[in-house]
């Protein structure tokens, strides 16, 4: 286990968090591109997965599309966006943003759409417009799961920005690479468990997050007498579990 | 006044659920309409808030073409009470009743005073209104469902399978009290039921209608007891099967009244 | 494009080493979830621990993951067994819910009806839990296939050979056509793994089929809220 010893001694070195390319900076350049990242991921999916989820238009869409992502080699999008952008922050930047935005989109559209539709059906027949109905009732219902989206989009970008080092993109990877380069293995190590406990604490957070969103009123009837509740039918053949969460939406990172 | 002129709707995928129908519905008065599921009878109600569009001819409140006017507005004027309630399970019981006045801009604090009177009204306890509805009892959360359905005092009711979904001793409970309602109300009410039972005990008229949404029989039940139009009316109020033919026999010098079959319904009184 | 014509063999070569990887740890994280599945859906007070489990595995990076397994179970830094074991650790983490929620959706009636005619618990278990579970936990294998076989790849920038290495290769040298053939070899890769999977399923499964009949008509008796 000295291996370890030595990865954490590394990381305990005060020496090693300060300077411009200390564990300090790194930690916090890699912090800045997923939350960068994954912010405009949430732009252009959460609204895109709404509309979607609302009009049942475009579902088959969005279902190939997560489909098809589970089979796309991320390594594969950054070397590639890399080539055309040439390496830096930009180039990875935007290889991150196509491969979140597929967990986003579905989360919000699966989120959107588990809505029981009859609680939709009767906000319409109360008067509500469709923009009230999306923005009051579908997504305060179905704010757990699309959050879940979301924790999903985070995960896929800390693990792929860690990737995106090799492609020049900064953030921790850098450690695990100039490791991998100069074959010191006690660099690449310590940087794993950076980025693994970088991963787990974002993860946790997010599903701290997912228990707090869920409308007091939905979990006063989970509590109680659980009925039937039809949805339209899911588009994620099998599982029922929701987008979002690991069944549906694979490992892709 | 609810008209509907020659209407018919066929929905996409081929299916007639409504074929040319002419109904008036009295303005004051309950008009149920009944028949086994894809009659169209739903398809009919919610055509009067537009919740679904004719193919073809014209649904008329007091005069005016309903297609003329903005469906949300339209909506907003008019109570809806729906099969399993519909309740928003996120928001407070008194929040769900006030739902409809506070998108028309009634100040928040008037609205849920008038919430918690409507509460009353419907017979529920004033210590509901912080529930919500996943804690409430079925026959409860109908009732907060028909609450939400007057919070703007409509002039209509509809009313979609309100009690469907609730247990024979509540459904009952829950009957009685809409005729309550009505008597001191008097409401433009539309009801859709596949009972006929509770067709003709809420019915002031009643309008069968039958697969493919013809209309076979309408008028009041004493109407359609007393000449029921064919066998399908016969058959679908039980005449053919003797439950409405009622004789009566002389039972220790009192007259009980029995069906075709023997069973008893009643006693008369002189 | 004429890179792609020229480098057939080795695009091929490579797709077989891939296979080498990718499916070891597919079939290992089916058999392996099965039983882990069925307790987490037997006994309730594992299911929360187990899930729990399974969700930090998926919550860990496919890289750090393969750069740590070494330190951890003493295997070679270049070793194929570190993606191998990593791969079917995610592919358990993502079965294993799919196996819960498969026998948890087996019909409690028809469960109860098989003990009633005098199936004995491991005859039920074959006979009527472990067919009526199967397309949900087809649906997870599915989903396991292809993750892992785009998963393969990223071994490639720790020196494991793979389809991936198309990707290093073609960065390093500027070959643009290098890294589509892998992206292509890659996903044609998965997409034959999981129609082998459907194909599997349905001869397994016959009756999966006449259901999706049945539910075809079942839709046609149309709710009457369709606005």
């Amino acid at each position: 286990m000295n291996l370890f010893a030595d990865a954490f001694a590394w990381l305990l070195d005060p020496a090693n968090w300060d300077g411009p390319d200390g564990i300090g900076v790194l930690l916090l350049q890699h912090l800045l591109i997923t939350f960068g990242v994954v912010a405009i991921a949430c732009g252009i999916g959460i609204p895109l997965g709404m509309i979607v989820g609302h009009t049942g238009r475009g579902r088959e869409v969005v279902v190939a599309l997560s489909g098809g992502l589970r089979a796309l080699p991320s390594l594969g999008v950054l070397t590639l966006v890399a080539l055309w952008l040439g390496i830096g922050v930009a180039g990875p930047a935007v290889a991150l943003v196509v491969l979140a935005v597929p967990s986003v989109l579905a989360g919000t559209y699966s989120a959107i759409e588990s809505v029981d539709r009859r609680t939709v059906d009767a906000a319409r027949g109360m008067g509500m417009t469709e923009r009230q109905i999306i923005l009051g009732v579908e997504t305060p219902i179905g704010l757990p799961t699309l959050i879940g989206g979301v924790r999903s989009a985070v995960l896929q970008v800390v693990a792929t920005a860690t990737l995106a080092a090799y492609v020049g993109a900064g953030g921790l990877g850098g450690i695990l690479f100039l490791g991998l380069k100069t074959g010191d293995y006690t660099l690449m190590l310590a940087a794993s468990i950076l980025v693994i406990a970088l991963a787990l604490v974002l993860d946790g957070l997010f599903a701290i997050l997912q228990r707090i969103v869920v409308p007091a009123g939905v979990r006063a009837s989970r509590s109680g007498t659980t009925r039937g509740r039809p949805t339209r039918r899911p588009a994620t053949t099998g599982s029922p579990a929701p987008a979002g969460s690991s069944a549906t939406e694979g490992k892709h990172h | 006044m609810i008209e509907f002129r020659g209407v018919s709707k066929r929905f996409d995928d081929g299916t007639l659920a409504v074929a040319d129908v002419d109904i008036v519905i009295p303005p004051h008065r309950t008009t149920v309409f009944v028949g086994s599921s894809g009659s169209g009878k739903t398809t009919l109600l919610r055509m009067i808030n537009r919740m679904v569009d004719p193919t073809s001819g014209a649904v008329l409140i007091d005069g005016e073409d309903v297609a003329g006017v903005d469906p949300v507005r339209l909506r907003r004027g008019i109570g809806y009470v729906m099969q399993n309630s519909g309740l928003l399970p996120h928001r407070k019981v008194i929040d769900n009743v006030a739902t409809v006045p506070l998108l028309r801009g009634t100040p928040k604090r008037e609205a849920r005073a008038h919430a918690l009177e409507l509460l009353d009204t419907v017979g529920l306890d004033r210590s509901l209104a912080d529930r919500y509805p996943g804690q409430l009892s079925g026959g409860q959360q109908q009732r907060v469902g028909v609450a939400r359905g007057l919070a703007v005092d409509p002039n209509i009711l509809l009313m979609d399978e309100p009690f469907g979904a609730v247990d024979p001793i509540v459904r009952a409970e829950l009957q009685q009290e809409l005729l309550r309602l009505q008597r001191d109300l008097g409401k433009t009410v539309v009801f859709v039921t596949h009972d006929i039972d509770e067709a003709f005990l809420l019915g002031d008229q009643v309008i069968i209608l039958k697969t493919g949404g013809e209309i076979v029989q309408s008028g009041s039940p004493a109407e359609i007891l007393a000449h029921p139009a064919d066998d399908f009316v016969s058959g679908f109020v039980g005449a053919d099967r003797g439950k409405r033919e009622l004789t009566v026999t002389e039972v220790d010098g009192r007259r009980v009244v029995v069906d075709a079959d023997g069973r008893p319904a009643g006693v008369l009184t002189p | 494009m004429s890179w792609i014509v020229d480098n057939l063999d080795l695009i091929g070569e490579l797709a077989l080493v891939h296979l080498r990887l990718a499916v070891p740890p597919i079939v290992l994280a089916f058999v392996l979830s099965v039983p882990i599945g069925w307790v987490a859906w037997r006994y309730e007070w594992s299911r929360g621990v187990l899930l729990s489990v399974i969700g930090l595995i998926y919550a860990i990076p496919s890289l750090p993951l393969f750069v740590a397994l070494p330190a951890i179970l003493g295997t070679s830094r270049r070793s194929e067994l570190n993606v191998i074991i990593a791969l079917t650790l995610y592919g358990i983490a993502l079965m294993v819910r799919s196996v819960a929620d498969g026998f948890g959706g087996v019909d409690r009636d028809v469960r109860q009806a098989a003990t009633g005619v005098g199936y004995s618990g491991w005859g039920r278990f074959w006979q009527i839990d472990l067919p009526l579970a199967g397309p949900v936990l087809l649906a997870g294998l599915r989903v396991v296939a292809v993750s892992t076989v785009s998963l393969v790849t990223v071994g490639a920038v720790i020196g494991v050979q793979s389809l991936g290495s198309l990707f290093t290769d073609g960065f390093q040298r500027g070959i643009q056509a290098e890294i589509w053939a892998g992206i292509i070899a890659t996903m044609l890769l998965a997409f034959a793994i999981d129609g082998l999977l459907v194909v599997a399923g349905r001869l397994a499964m016959p009756w999966t089929r006449a259901g999706a009949a049945a539910s075809a008509t079942r839709s046609d008796e149309r709710e009457e809220a369709t606005a």
